[in-house]
């Protein structure tokens, strides 16, 4: 039996319009293709790794999905609504289903509010009516689910340490019981033992709570470990798209390839045993994307046809934006290093 | 004589909360060409053990103990005596190449101005040199960007710029702290295999501090491991990584999500880190250790040699650690 998607996202488009302090009033602002034709199905229950470099357009997406930014294309909830064409205010009644986490602990919670207020919030707007008392109860439960000690209700958010304020930001993004969850780099800012500690409750939450979840991150360790599939985006493009097993273990896109080999191994032998798939230069400026395929100014295996022709994301299951796909070959990545 | 040698320095600052115990008695030896690894997470000592050992402390913290370079003491030394040793024969990389540069000036003026201060060299002689370690550091195009401004360069080309500035006097020790941490995961490969290729070329002893042990696996022949300002572990690389005798080495490394490998469910160390403003009288990991009993709260056993060449503090045995 095959579910309906929670959300399609269709040819999704984010574009920042520029403009120099130099431009005159008249002059048509440069664009900046932040994400540039993204598609993909995200099903109930699921969690869909989003992973890139910086700049490559993975938060923008994500803000995008929400109304953070305006976008253009389609994104629809449960094959019915196109999240995108809402009004602020049609939104509003979204917004419950959708929730999210977000990088910095500290910052995204208010330092004049405590702890128990900020969990409550999301609920008092989205549950109009719910009474105080009711209130209390399930800001209480809800802190003692993600490990919060339920006496600590009354502190404010400098009294706890980052790996704590996360577990708040997730206590507050749950509260209204979300469908979606969208983290977007939820345990960057952490050290490693407590990171473990937050990506297990995630996990274990997701798993309790059938939720849905967009995972955003720059690590891909991190990524491979929650995520069910993973997308893999440059410079605001989708390069991959396949099941977490396949793409860690068979990527078939250069840049995969080139990013999985980078990722250091805490192991000397299986470290110093790896062959790193050197990258030449920086990422382009996302002002002035190269033609055709957005990676072939770095790509060793890039051939005439890549600066003609854009590649489409095809296969099934395992979709890949190449031309030219497959296992890069020794000789392929010593000509490249040399 | 080892080129470094570090006895029971320890670290203190005077804060309104009281005095805050960063490094605690931390000593270690390093010889000309090693590299050496310091892990721990924030707040573990590693970043003020390396402003300790550069002179670069803020105004209320204190160092004790004694740190001698080729011989000589350095800690708490005068100006007159540690300004020449920095940068001619310590140099230190940060991990902020953007807040760590001038953004006034052109890279090719920050960087002569480091040669014309140390070597006395003339300026144009400073830049025709900082132009050449700029293309030792592997930067395109040189001689044109030498001219740019710092905010002109990506993150992962302001590191070379950084990389490149400290190694301008030939120091015989490199302090790397979280040089990589700012930047994307390709350019973090590419930084560290320069630095790794610097290292052999220069023959420079390189200290490389770190929250990444993936990053210390390839990079370093020794590693320490910091917890609470107090030195866990300390062994050769390999042995630490197939056989960590510490409870918080094997915590860490168990938490550590692997790309090379399927996971179940990540083995996290309950807790979170200490509060140094009451510095722990035991074992600092001692309340989030499972193998903690009453003696750890009260008392830790100074670090001891196990096996060969390999040290570290715990009041159980390894054997106790199953």
């Amino acid at each position: 039996m095959t579910t309906a998607p929670l959300l399609e996202a269709r040819d999704l488009r984010v574009a920042f319009h520029l403009r120099r302090a130099s431009d005159m009033p008249w002059t048509k602002p440069t664009l900046l293709h932040a994400v540039n034709g993204v598609n993909f199905d995200l099903m109930p229950g699921e969690t869909l790794g989003i992973v890139g470099e910086s700049g490559s357009g993975k938060s923008t997406l994500a803000r995008a999905l929400i109304q953070m930014v305006p976008a253009t294309g389609k994104a629809i909830w449960q094959g019915k609504t196109d999240l995108l064409a809402l009004s602020s205010r049609e939104m509003l009644k979204y917004r419950a289903d959708i929730q999210m986490v977000f990088q910095d602990p500290l910052a995204s919670l208010n330092p004049r509010m405590t702890v128990g207020q900020i969990i409550a919030e999301p609920l008092k707007t989205h549950r109009k009516g719910i009474k105080p008392a009711e209130v209390k109860d399930r800001v209480k439960a809800m802190m003692d689910r993600v490990g919060l000690l339920p006496n600590q209700i009354n502190r404010y958010p400098h009294e706890f340490s980052g790996g704590q304020c996360q577990r708040i930001g997730i206590a507050r993004a749950l509260i209204v019981e979300p469908k979606l969850l969208i983290c977007d780099e939820p345990v960057s800012a952490l050290d490693v033992s407590i990171q473990a500690q937050v990506i297990n409750l995630l996990a274990e939450l997701q798993r309790d709570l059938g939720l849905a979840m967009i995972f955003i991150a720059h690590d891909l360790s991190v990524v491979k470990h929650i995520s069910d599939r993973v997308m893999v985006l440059y410079l605001g493009r989708t390069m991959e798209l396949a099941s977490s097993h396949d793409l860690y273990s068979a990527p078939q896109h250069p840049y995969t390839q080139a990013l999985l080999s980078a990722v250091p191994i805490p192991d000397p032998q299986a470290e110093r045993a790896k062959v790193v798939i050197p990258l030449a230069g920086d990422l382009p400026s996302p002002l002035k994307p190269p033609s055709g395929c957005v990676f072939r100014t770095r790509c060793p295996r890039a051939v005439d046809r890549c600066t003609n022709e854009v590649p489409v994301l095809q296969g099934n299951g395992h979709a890949v934006a190449c031309h030219f796909p497959g296992t890069l070959q020794l000789a392929e990545i010593a000509r490249a290093t040399a | 004589m080892a080129m470094l040698e570090v006895r029971d320095l320890s670290v203190r600052f005077n804060t309104p909360d009281g005095t805050v115990s960063a490094v605690n008695n931390v000593s270690l030896s390093l010889e000309k060409g090693e590299t050496l690894g310091i892990v721990g997470e924030s707040g573990s000592g590693k970043s003020q053990f390396a402003f300790a050992l550069m002179g670069l402390l803020a105004k209320n913290g204190r160092a004790s103990g004694s740190v001698k370079f080729e011989g000589k003491d350095i800690l708490n030394a005068p100006r007159e005596v540690i300004n020449p040793i920095r940068a001619q024969k310590i140099a230190m990389v940060f991990q902020d190449p953007m807040t760590s540069l001038n953004p006034y000036m052109r890279v090719s003026d920050q960087m002569a101005e480091v040669l014309t201060y140390h070597r006395g060299m003339s300026h144009r002689d400073a830049v025709a040199e900082s132009v050449r370690m700029l293309d030792a550091v592997k930067i395109p195009d040189a001689k044109g960007r030498a001219r740019l401004y710092p905010h002109e360069f990506s993150g992962g080309m302001r590191q070379r710029v950084m990389i490149a500035m400290s190694l301008l006097c030939r120091p015989g020790l490199l302090i790397a702290d979280e040089p990589t941490t700012a930047l994307d995961v390709t350019v973090q490969a590419q930084i560290m295999n320069l630095l790794a290729d610097l290292q052999r070329d220069f023959g420079m002893a390189t200290i490389l501090i770190t929250h990444d042990l993936g990053v210390v696996a390839g990079f370093c022949r020794e590693v320490l491991v910091l917890y609470g300002g107090t030195v866990m572990e300390k062994s050769p690389t390999d042995p630490l990584f197939a056989a960590p005798s510490h409870p918080y080495t094997r915590g860490l490394l168990a938490a550590i999500p692997r790309v090379d490998q399927i996971g179940d469910e990540l083995s996290s160390i309950p807790g979170s880190p200490p509060n140094m403003t009451q510095a722990p009288k035991g074992c600092p990991f001692a309340p989030r250790c499972g193998f903690s009993a009453e003696d750890c709260l009260d008392h830790l056993d100074p670090l001891t040699e196990f096996a060969p060449d390999r040290w570290r503090a715990c009041n159980r045995k390894v054997e106790e650690l199953a």
